[in-house]
């Protein structure tokens, strides 16, 4: 590998972080948003698929990707508010409710995106990070989804909010203890559904990412399983929103290997490395659990339920 | 009795709401909905040929469907039943490459055992990754399928690839021997046989063996099976691999006796419709068998939709998701007292001023 190719490959890597971590960035955000309430949301998959097919679909109905991003998030919450619905029923199991909006979500997604496939809709404009360099391909991988910023500092408000508003408390002491929550007045279920819907609009927005920049087109296979990734990602990071942004970049960067190194003209073993990030999720899931205890910095009510 | 019509209703229920969802839905693409209904039932088991599609669907997916039932009775969510059928898939594949394989019925349970071996392999690994790493199981086993997939994609379109295979990267195709063939010169194949078969013996084992009984108190009440000393984590291992043996029996299945080798159409989402039957039958392994077979002419009568009516081929995909979400929420409806709720109706239709809260409350207490 030579220096140019070397600069290339290394520009595709933090790029491809930017890029592919976009999506797992939103997610992971939803999906902490979630969890602090106490509910856990494996539907966060179809949530992601079908806010990725409404995002194209609005943008290329009107023709501006910034409604798109919006009907993400409107569909997004939408998904997520029927999972947190469902859940507060009595008997109604919220990992299985999970895999039944995965199913339904994806369903949809395919169903009312079947004419979407062919079009080409606007897309976001990039923030171009690499204009001091001169060669192309740098500047190429360098331009970055001008979501991502928005979805650091949704990270940074998540954190000071869980610290400092009443909302963020009251959100974090309906996960921590559902009686608590009941002996001072509150709707466990009222601040779940609202943390869920809530944190399927930030999922949503993941969804827009992928639709709108990178693929930056819709098809059936827009997702592999970044939705369910995040639940894990969210373990790792420990229900911390800021670790979550380190945590979604370090699988944007596992996942940009493998068309980093197609960019420099390595093609072999390409599936391989498109499977990196899940390996790399079961290993930070086998460092970071313990049998028999829970993780710390869990939600109390996620902990008792395993 | 009365237990068994509430097993059987409330599901049957709640597929009848989803059906009728389901018109309503494809009403808005302004498609009669009566029309989809008939031609549902048409393609699912109007004549002998829409049977034989749907049986030939039905076997894959009763034996994804006993890869979510045997964990979960053990206590174990386990979603990756994908992942166990795509490797039982290549695991035969690659054994009928590997080994000169006897070409007749010796050669056939050969590749049927290598890829029960991978699939159970595989799923018992996220088991093990649950009992001695506090793991999800839920996660890892759908972690793993995807790392399944990517693995068998990299084989398949690497160092197992036929290279006169052009379009379609798959393995070499299996002798004629080895095939699994139809059941009298029909398209049913001796698959389904195998998946009704497996589902009678994992109900029969859940039912009489001291294992099968064990295995269902570990998943029922893990605090009493620690008290009287069950060995749960050897227990849950064994109900894992068990479940993920069937699904990789359905890799086998398909590829001995659908695709004749192993090629991308085995990521066909037979483990995930698999995941659905296995709810639906409440996680009996005997109700998994008349499921499979509804949710196979579903799914058969799917292509027909799309041919007569012009509907997405996403379309069964959409009834399976409404179908699910209902059959989930219908769980809230099972402690309801249909009795009292119909006298309460009566009642307030009787008094024109309805009970008051404390006398609904008293009625709660008395049923």
């Amino acid at each position: 590998m030579t220096a140019d190719q070397a600069l290339i490959f290394l520009a595709g890597i933090v790029g491809g972080a930017l890029r592919v971590g976009a999506p797992f960035l939103f997610v992971s955000l939803g999906e902490c948003l979630t969890e602090k309430s106490g509910r856990i949301n494996l539907g966060l998959e179809g949530v992601l698929v079908l806010s990725a097919m409404s995002a194209f679909g609005a943008s290329y109905l009107s023709g501006s990707a910034w409604i798109g991003v919006l009907a993400a998030a409107l569909t997004g919450g939408l998904l997520a508010a029927l999972h947190g619905v469902l859940c507060s029923m009595p008997r109604v199991n919220d990992v299985a409710t999970g895999i039944a909006l995965m199913l339904l979500g994806t369903g949809l997604a395919f169903y009312l995106g079947k004419p979407l496939i062919q079009p080409q809709a606007p897309q976001l404009p990039f923030i171009a990070l690499g204009n001091w360099s001169d060669s192309a391909a740098v500047r190429s991988a360098l331009q970055v989804n001008p979501l991502v910023p928005i979805g650091i500092a949704l990270a940074l408000a998540l954190w000071w909010a869980f610290a400092n508003t009443r909302a963020g408390l009251l959100v974090r002491m309906a996960g921590d203890s559902a009686n608590a929550t009941r002996a001072l007045g509150y709707s466990v279920s009222g601040i779940r559904i609202a943390s869920t819907a809530a944190g399927g609009m930030i999922a949503g927005l993941g969804g827009a990412c992928l639709t709108l920049f990178y693929p930056g087109s819709w098809n059936e296979g827009v997702s592999s399983g970044q939705g369910l990734i995040a639940v894990a990602l969210v373990i790792f990071a420990r229900w911390s929103p800021l670790r979550c942004v380190g945590a979604a970049l370090l699988f944007g960067g596992a996942g940009a290997i493998g068309p980093a190194l197609q960019s420099v003209g390595i093609g072999w073993g390409y599936h391989l490395f498109n499977i990196v990030p899940y390996v790399l999720t079961l290993l930070i899931l086998v460092i970071t659990c313990r049998p028999g205890s829970v993780v710390s910095g869990s939600p109390g009510e996620l902990g008792s339920k395993q | 009795m009365r237990n068994l019509l509430r097993e059987i209703l409330l599901p049957a229920a709640a597929i009848v709401a989803a059906l009728l969802l389901f018109g309503v839905f494809v009403w808005f693409a302004g498609v009669n909905p009566v029309q989809v209904w008939l031609l549902l039932f048409k393609g699912a088991f109007g004549d002998w040929y829409s049977w034989q599609n749907t049986l030939q669907r039905a076997a894959p997916l009763m034996l994804t469907a006993l890869c979510v039932a045997i964990p979960m009775r053990a206590g174990l969510v386990i979603i990756g039943g994908e992942g166990a059928l795509v490797l039982g898939g290549l695991a035969s594949a690659a054994l009928a490459q590997a080994l000169p394989l006897p070409a007749n019925m010796a050669g056939t349970v050969l590749v049927c055992i290598a890829a029960a071996v991978a699939g159970a392999l595989w799923i018992a690994l996220a088991g093990w990754l649950r009992q001695h790493r506090g793991i999800n199981e839920t996660i890892s086993s759908l972690l793993l399928a995807y790392v399944a997939i990517g693995l068998f994609k990299h084989l398949v379109e690497g160092p197992l690839r036929d290279p006169s295979s052009l379009n379609k990267p798959s393995t070499h195709a299996l002798e004629e021997g080895i095939r699994i063939g139809g059941i009298g010169g029909s398209d049913v194949h001796w698959g389904l046989v195998l998946g009704v078969v497996a589902c009678l013996a994992a109900g029969l084992w859940l039912r009489i063996t001291r294992s099968g009984f064990s295995v269902r108190i570990v998943g029922g009440n893990p605090r009493a099976a620690q008290l009287v000393g069950l060995p749960a984590s050897q227990l849950i291992l064994l109900a894992c691999a068990l479940g993920g043996a069937a699904a990789g029996l359905a890799g086998a299945v398909e590829v001995a006796a659908v695709h004749t080798s192993a090629n991308a159409s085995l990521i066909a989402g037979y483990g995930y419709a698999g995941i659905l039957v296995a709810f639906i039958a409440r996680h009996n392994p005997v109700a998994i068998i008349p499921v499979a077979i509804l949710f196979g002419g579903f799914g058969a009568a799917g292509s027909l939709l799309q041919r007569r009516l012009g509907l997405p081929d996403a379309s069964v995909q959409v009834l399976q998701g409404i179908a699910f979400v209902l059959i989930l929420a219908s769980e809230a409806l099972r402690d309801v007292n249909w009795k009292t709720l119909w006298l309460r109706i009566v009642r307030s239709a009787q008094t024109p001023s309805g009970p008051s809260p404390a006398q609904v409350a008293m009625g709660d207490k008395i049923a």
